[in-house]
């Protein structure tokens, strides 16, 4: 008998959790694992001087987070996307659908990518037009685009070492995917005079430039960092793609490599003279401002000169620091949702 | 004689050929194949038993460190013109002052505790000789003094974590050559660290708070901890054993000894082997349609998990509780049927005692099953950084909370060398949590099966 009322107590337990959806006290934040390190460090300065709690912060990446946050407005949906990228028009839309229409676009400043390798070996000046040469399925040879038969970076570039061409680059599910894309490779493709042969032959965007060579020269990375340094760890060769944050705290195991001859560093990148960098962004749901206790207070904390300042403990773990923050400040104290995508 | 000798001359070899210790090439090959035979289960055997060595040394010559903690003695003058401006002990006032308000009394302690000791070390500034003290640290102190705001102007002495790369230092991680490479630091602040430890100021010791203290942000590895994940692994076990254990013993039970024998059954028993088979991320996309999307569950929260973790369980103890019941032997249902039991009588006095220890043992591996599993928790949002303990039960249920193996994979994602250490103590102390459950099994198994 006691088991029948232990199974009737089961089900009922069952039956109370499906209806209790219990009032929601902390914060919700989900999205890029670039901006994860950043947004745990703010969240638990936050819970450590505030009356509320600490907010949850969840990885899974920039995109997940966005449509995350666009799959409604109430309690059980996240209040923060974090995002390495920009918001894109399909996600606003999907939001609007969705009746989550107010946005705000929060520009926490910006993140460096960094070429590194074992500290033990060989360093390296590049410039894009070398990792395109490198890289890159075709590349120029007199004036005609040919398959890419490059094996060592000496033959890419003589000022080079004579060193085997293996680079670990981040997946295509990464953020960080695009910029190199973008920075480096089409940067490459345009100094080397590709673009104009791809153009030439009707690709009139130039898409043949992002082909990357697929005989093992470049390996995608698509875990995080650590497998990037685990993978030059075992193949002292590899030259890997990091974040600046990352690099930081792994300075007694990586060299890191000029680009254009700038070394990167927090100035170098919030004076734009290296040229491999990009913009990190969180996106607040304004229909959850005064509703979740402490997402106002949240928002302008992350922003302000304590934090996210030049002085920061952001910009101590490897964040540059926005030029522009007081103007990010202003907008979040009076909760400018973002406007049309330019 | 002549016999013998005329079988052994003969071409072929004879049924009754010679002694039996002469063996004939027929033999020779059987005996050949046995041996290789053997010796391949060997290989394979010390192969396993390489592997599984090989894996435990790494991590436990990698994560045993986790356990041991340094920690810096400091004596901090609570100074009232910082913390409390006006001299009025409000305690709203005072809690105003945020954490960076209390750095710098850590670092000025720092810079006594050098005088007093007479430790003076070339290039070493007041900022380097404060970032041997945990950023951790200010919390601890802000903490303090909002409990106790009557101790203001006082100097108190605190127990603090030392940084993650001065309790490297003592744990190998950090040498002087890789602190000349290492941006975040200096061979001099090793060495200040070193003549710390001579004037007794600094010290090595059980890691307690490994155990009871949240998560922590990338900046100070060496304060996160276990704690929240443990409780959020309990919470989770809790709800599956809560409602998994009574579930599945009913199903079978109904499917054993009630059910006809028809089509229907049969596809419900396929099923249920099939579900034991499916991998369990697809429960994770399950729980986040049903429990989050339609029920409006919240997020991150343990019932959720707990909740898929339990479909995940069920097959695995239908399936252990069908075999407990099934090695029942009948003789015992038909001797009570024949003192005139009922058929329920007969299985609740009779069949479940008996078959109890199988099905004990069965939810038990189901649960070890359940505490290592991450996938289905990635997608109901439990893989997260989550620094507060949720409520006792059962209103904590319903609060953000991690787990153990989520813990270790967040851990092994985090740029500092630190969270090395602290992902390998954490399998540590998830193997412990599994070969202890293991053990109650096979404990259990011993002390109560039958044989018949």
């Amino acid at each position: 008998m006691s088991f029948v009322k232990l199974s009737a107590s089961a089900l009922a337990i069952a039956a109370v959790s499906a209806t209790a959806a219990a009032a929601r006290d902390q914060i919700q934040i989900a999205g890029s694992s670039t901006v994860l390190p950043y947004a745990a460090i703010v969240a638990e300065a936050f819970g450590e001087n505030f009356d509320f709690p600490t907010p949850v912060v969840e990885s899974g990446g920039s995109g997940a987070g966005r449509k995350k946050l666009c799959e409604g407005v109430g309690e059980n949906t996240i209040d923060i996307a974090n995002s390495s990228s920009r918001i894109k028009q399909s996600d606003i839309d999907l939001c609007a659908s969705n009746g989550v229409t107010e946005i705000q676009e929060v520009r926490i400043g910006y993140d460096g990518i960094v070429f590194a390798s074992d500290i033990n070996g060989a360093t390296f000046a590049f410039t894009p037009a070398d990792w395109y040469n490198a890289l890159a399925a075709k590349v120029v040879k007199d004036g005609v685009l040919v398959d890419n038969m490059n094996k060592t970076w000496k033959d890419v570039n003589p000022d080079l070492p004579d060193q085997d061409i293996l680079a670990f680059i981040p997946g295509t599910k990464h953020g960080t995917r695009e910029v190199f894309d973008e920075k480096v490779i089409h940067a490459g493709c345009e100094a080397t005079g590709a673009e104009e042969l791809y153009k030439a032959a009707g690709d009139e965007k130039a898409k043949g430039c992002n082909a990357l060579r697929t005989d093992g020269a470049s390996i995608d990375i698509d875990g995080d960092y650590t497998e990037t340094l685990a993978r030059i760890d075992a193949n002292k060769n590899g030259i890997g793609v990091f974040g600046l944050s990352f690099y930081q705290n792994n300075t007694d195991k990586l060299v890191v490599a000029t680009m254009d001859g700038v070394v990167p560093s927090v100035e170098t990148i919030a004076s734009g003279e290296y040229p491999v960098s990009r913009p990190l962004y969180f996106y607040v749901k304004n229909a959850h401002l005064g509703v979740i206790p402490g997402l106002q207070e949240y928002i302008e904390f992350f922003v302000s000169d304590e934090i996210a300042g030049p002085d920061g403990p952001l910009s101590e773990y490897g964040l540059v620091s926005d030029p522009e923050l007081a103007a990010t400040q202003e907008a979040v104290a009076n909760r400018t949702p973002m406007g049309p995508l330019n | 004689m002549t016999d013998a000798t005329a079988n052994s001359t003969g071409g072929t070899p004879g049924r009754n050929a010679g002694s039996l210790f002469d063996k004939d090439p027929r033999t020779r090959k059987r005996n050949a194949a046995e041996t290789r035979f053997r010796m391949m289960g060997l290989a394979a055997v010390i192969f396993g038993v390489l592997c599984l060595v090989g894996l435990l040394g790494s991590i436990i010559s990698n994560g045993v460190s986790a356990f041991s903690q340094t920690f810096i003695i400091v004596d901090v003058f609570l100074d009232p013109a910082k913390l409390d401006k006006d001299g009025d002990r409000d305690p709203d006032k005072i809690a105003k002052v945020t954490t960076f308000g209390y750095a710098p009394l850590i670092a000025t302690a720092m810079e006594q505790a050098m005088e007093q000791a007479n430790i003076s070390i070339e290039g070493l500034g007041k900022k380097d000789a404060a970032e041997l003290v945990s950023k951790e640290a200010p919390a601890q102190l802000r903490n303090y003094v909002l409990n106790n705001i009557d101790e203001i102007g006082e100097t108190v002495r605190f127990k603090v974590l030392a940084s993650g790369r001065i309790d490297g230092y003592y744990k190998g991680r950090v040498t002087m050559a890789s602190a000349e490479l290492d941006r975040n630091v200096s061979p001099a602040q090793l060495q200040l660290a070193d003549q710390l430890k001579a004037a007794g100021l600094l010290s090595t010791g059980f890691n307690w708070q490994f155990f009871t203290a949240p998560d922590a942000s990338d900046t100070r590895p060496e304060a996160a901890g276990l704690g929240v994940a443990i409780l959020g692994s309990l919470y989770m076990m809790i709800i599956v054993l809560v409602l998994a254990l009574p579930l599945g013993v009913a199903a079978s039970v109904y499917l054993e000894e009630f059910a006809p024998q028809n089509w229907l059954t049969d596809a419900i028993e396929v099923n249920i082997a099939n579900l034991a088979a499916v991998p369990s991320i697809v429960f994770g996309i399950l729980g986040l349609a049903i429990f989050i999307n339609m029920a409006g569950l919240p997020q991150s929260a343990p019932i959720v998990g707990g909740l898929v973790l339990t479909l995940m369980t069920l097959p695995t103890i239908i399936i252990a509780t069908r075999a407990a019941l099934k090695a029942v032997p009948p003789s015992i249902r038909d001797a009570a049927l024949g003192v005139g039991a009922s058929k329920m009588q007969s299985v609740f006095h009779h069949v479940l005692p008996l078959a109890a220890p199988g099905i004990l043992t069965g939810t038990i591996i189901g649960l070890a099953q359940a505490l290592g599993e991450t996938a289905p928790l990635l997608l109901i949002g439990m893989v997260a950084f989550v620094r507060e303990f949720p409520d006792g039960p059962p209103d904590g249920f319903f609060d953000p909370a991690s787990a153990l193996p989520v813990q270790v994979y967040n851990w092994t994602q985090r740029g500092d060398p630190a969270f090395v250490e602290r992902a390998s103590g954490a399998i540590i102390v998830l193997l412990i949590f599994l070969v202890c459950m293991n053990a109650l099994a096979i404990v259990l198994r011993r002390r109560f099966e039958r044989r018949w």
